[in-house]
């Protein structure tokens, strides 16, 4: 099977507190950034479903990761080499010329080219959140899509049975390959993947595997491409602009209480919750 | 501020660590502080992300890389992991295995290397005795051949991880006094006997288990010879250069660290109506701090290269620790100022930093015979 990834780097959650707003825009100077964590997942997944978790070294299928941005992005794409995907592609360009249409149009173009059996994402990236990419290039690309998976069982490589989390239960759909999923959280469960290569027993350490040493040095002689996002799509325009951004307000001191009835009568007077 | 040595590949071995330690230690580091012990199964976790074994062969089980690379692994565990007892606890082979790898014979490296790196045995390094620690050439410990074995007599102090490590590099006296007379043992816990006098009860470094052994008639397989007999201190001495430069990175990490949770508080906590920080007192502790720290991280630096490119170090790496462990200690006691009455409550990292931070003017060689060590080489 061959996979496409797309990752995109985002600022590190654990920052927030830095992020300072200058004039209406976010200034990311000072913020750590790392790979969103859906997409990480979604990297697990493919590796999991092209080896056979007995020996990862052979690999028994292609995951080509795909990123959006500038050098600073090439860190996360080598990070996703040294764990075990086989080619990397760059796409040049700066966050504040993207929006998810422009990707989702960028990839279907990657897409068309790479002809991949599944493109695997994070659900969603947890900056924005805007959950757009992946359900608007399944649309362009007319395939498929299964969105927010929990667990991914593999048919032969030739349709996915995708469980998805909702409200009371899971609701399990067979997608047709080629198609584009989205994973969430449990799919990096020790069960989370199941495919023809490896053992349905095998239970993978939870969460996102690592990468050695001599991993990270051979990653460095991986196939890494650079190209344009002109190269993809004539028309790079935004369906999508920022407007403003502001922080929320400043959380007011609180108050003390001193006796059990006044925080009763507060509740039901001022906070209103009684 | 990392290392001048560093290059992509530390930066992503450090992202690796990190991610280790986010997982696997930083939720638990007060607890196995406190418990004195960190869990076992910890070994082969550390050995299946690839942290145990780097700077370690691959041919022996290891992940490759040198000591620049081990040194970076470690001080990102001890930043984001917040134990340095458990870091030093999982990296008490790096003072055990080094003499097996570099006096062993191939079946003593493919016997004891693989399982060690993989997490399955405990390694330590047993030279120090009641009697005398940095003065390694009175060790008493005896080993007297018997037919195919040796019987050891005797007992060691201070071994780190000692409590539970299977395999024990261990320094014994199978000749006369004085060095000449000091050989290498790997004993083997699973085929000799060696009592736990003693748990120790440290100042610092909690999380990492310390024992009193003693050796009553313990019977080594002579196959567990490392080297010749004779060949004992000679063994223990190529090591030290590495360990001192050990210490010092761990003494940079410390402080790094210390420095870090001074800063977070002082711009957190408000005292006379302003930030900490907005106090000139506070800014110039912050920057001494910061300012020993980048000096002693140039220091050691320095000295990773000039191993790394096999130039003798032994008067550096010597320079390095009392350079490192008197920043440390500066270091983390600034930190516990800082934090006022909440740098000497348990609950503080800090408080915790500051007892780790004293070892370091001791262990592997005290901060008086690094200037000996230096006085001799210099030539004085």
């Amino acid at each position: 099977m061959k996979i496409l990834v797309p990752l995109k780097q985002v600022a590190d959650p654990d920052n927030a507190n830095k992020i300072k707003v200058t004039a209406g825009k976010i200034d990311t100077t000072g913020l750590a950034f790392k790979p969103n964590p859906f997409d990480e997942y979604a990297v697990e997944t493919a590796l999991r479903l092209t080896e056979n978790a007995a020996n990862t070294k052979a690999r028994l299928g292609e995951v080509v990761v795909v990123a959006f941005g500038t050098k600073d992005v090439d860190v996360m794409l080598r990070g996703a080499l040294a764990t075990g995907a086989d080619r990397a592609i760059r796409v040049d360009a700066t966050d504040d010329a993207l929006d998810g249409d422009l990707v989702a149009r960028a990839l279907k173009a990657i897409v068309e080219k790479e002809a991949p059996d599944l493109v695997l994402l994070g659900k969603q990236q947890v900056e924005g959140d805007s959950n757009q990419v992946g359900q608007l290039l399944a649309e362009y690309l007319g395939w498929p899509q299964a969105t927010f998976a929990g667990s991914i069982k593999s048919e032969a490589d030739k349709a996915l049975v995708v469980s998805r989390e909702v409200d009371g239960g899971t609701l399990n759909l067979k997608v047709t390959l080629p198609a584009v999923v989205s994973v969430d959280l449990r799919i990096v469960n020790p069960h989370g993947v199941k495919s023809m290569h490896t053992a349905a027993a095998h239970a993978y350490p939870e969460g996102v595997r690592f990468a050695a040493l001599m991993a990270i040095m051979a990653a460095k002689k991986k196939p890494f491409a650079e190209m344009k996002i002109t190269d993809l799509v004539s028309d790079a325009s935004l369906k999508v602009t920022y407007g403003s951004a502001e922080l929320p307000p400043a959380r007011k001191a609180g108050i003390k209480v001193k006796t059990v009835a006044e925080l009763v009568e507060k509740l039901k007077t001022e906070a209103k919750v009684l | 501020m990392t290392y001048l040595f560093e290059t992509d590949d530390h930066t992503a071995l450090r992202a690796q660590a990190r991610r280790f330690a986010e997982r696997h230690i930083t939720p638990f580091a007060l607890e196995w502080e406190e418990a004195g012990e960190f869990p076992r199964a910890l070994y082969r976790l550390a050995a299946e992300a690839g942290v145990l074994g780097v700077g370690y062969p691959e041919a022996y089980g290891g992940s490759g890389g040198d000591i620049s690379h081990a040194l970076v692994v470690a001080e990102e565990m001890v930043l984001v992991g917040k134990s340095v007892g458990t870091v030093v606890g999982l990296g008490s082979h790096g003072i055990a295995l080094p003499p097996i790898l570099a006096a062993g014979t191939e079946d003593q490296k493919q016997r004891y290397a693989g399982p060690i790196l993989r997490g399955e045995l405990v390694s330590a390094l047993a030279v120090t005795e009641a009697g005398g620690g940095s003065d390694v050439a009175s060790l008493a410990t005896r080993a007297e051949r018997n037919n195919d074995s040796y019987l050891v007599d005797g007992s060691k102090m201070f071994i780190t991880s000692g409590t539970r490590a299977e395999i024990i590099t261990t320094a014994v006296r199978t000749g006369g006094p004085g060095h000449g007379g000091i050989s290498m043992l790997v004993i083997d816990r699973r085929e000799s006997e060696v009592a736990v006098s003693r748990k120790l009860k440290k100042m610092g470094w909690w999380a990492s288990d310390t024992a009193e052994l003693s050796f009553a008639e313990t019977r080594v397989p002579i196959v567990n010879l490392l080297g010749n007999e004779g060949e004992g201190f000679l063994i223990a001495m190529r090591n030290f250069a590495t360990e001192r430069i050990f210490l010092a990175g761990n003494c940079v990490a410390i402080a790094e660290l210390a420095y870090r949770e001074a800063l977070a508080y002082a711009r957190e906590r408000n005292a006379f109506g302003k930030k900490l920080t907005a106090f000139q007192v506070t800014r110039h502790k912050l920057a001494d701090m910061a300012t020993r720290i980048a000096a002693a991280r140039a220091l050691t630096s320095e000295v990773v290269v000039r191993h790394v490119r096999e130039e003798p170090v032994t008067s550096l790496a010597a320079m390095a620790k009392n350079t490192a462990t008197d920043m440390c200690s500066f270091v983390c006691d600034q930190a516990v100022q800082i934090f006022g009455g909440y740098g000497y409550m348990r609950e503080s990292v800090v408080e915790r930093l500051y007892r780790d931070a004293r070892l370091y003017p001791i262990g592997g060689g005290t901060r008086e015979i690094m200037n000996e060590v230096i006085s001799k080489l210099e030539g004085f």
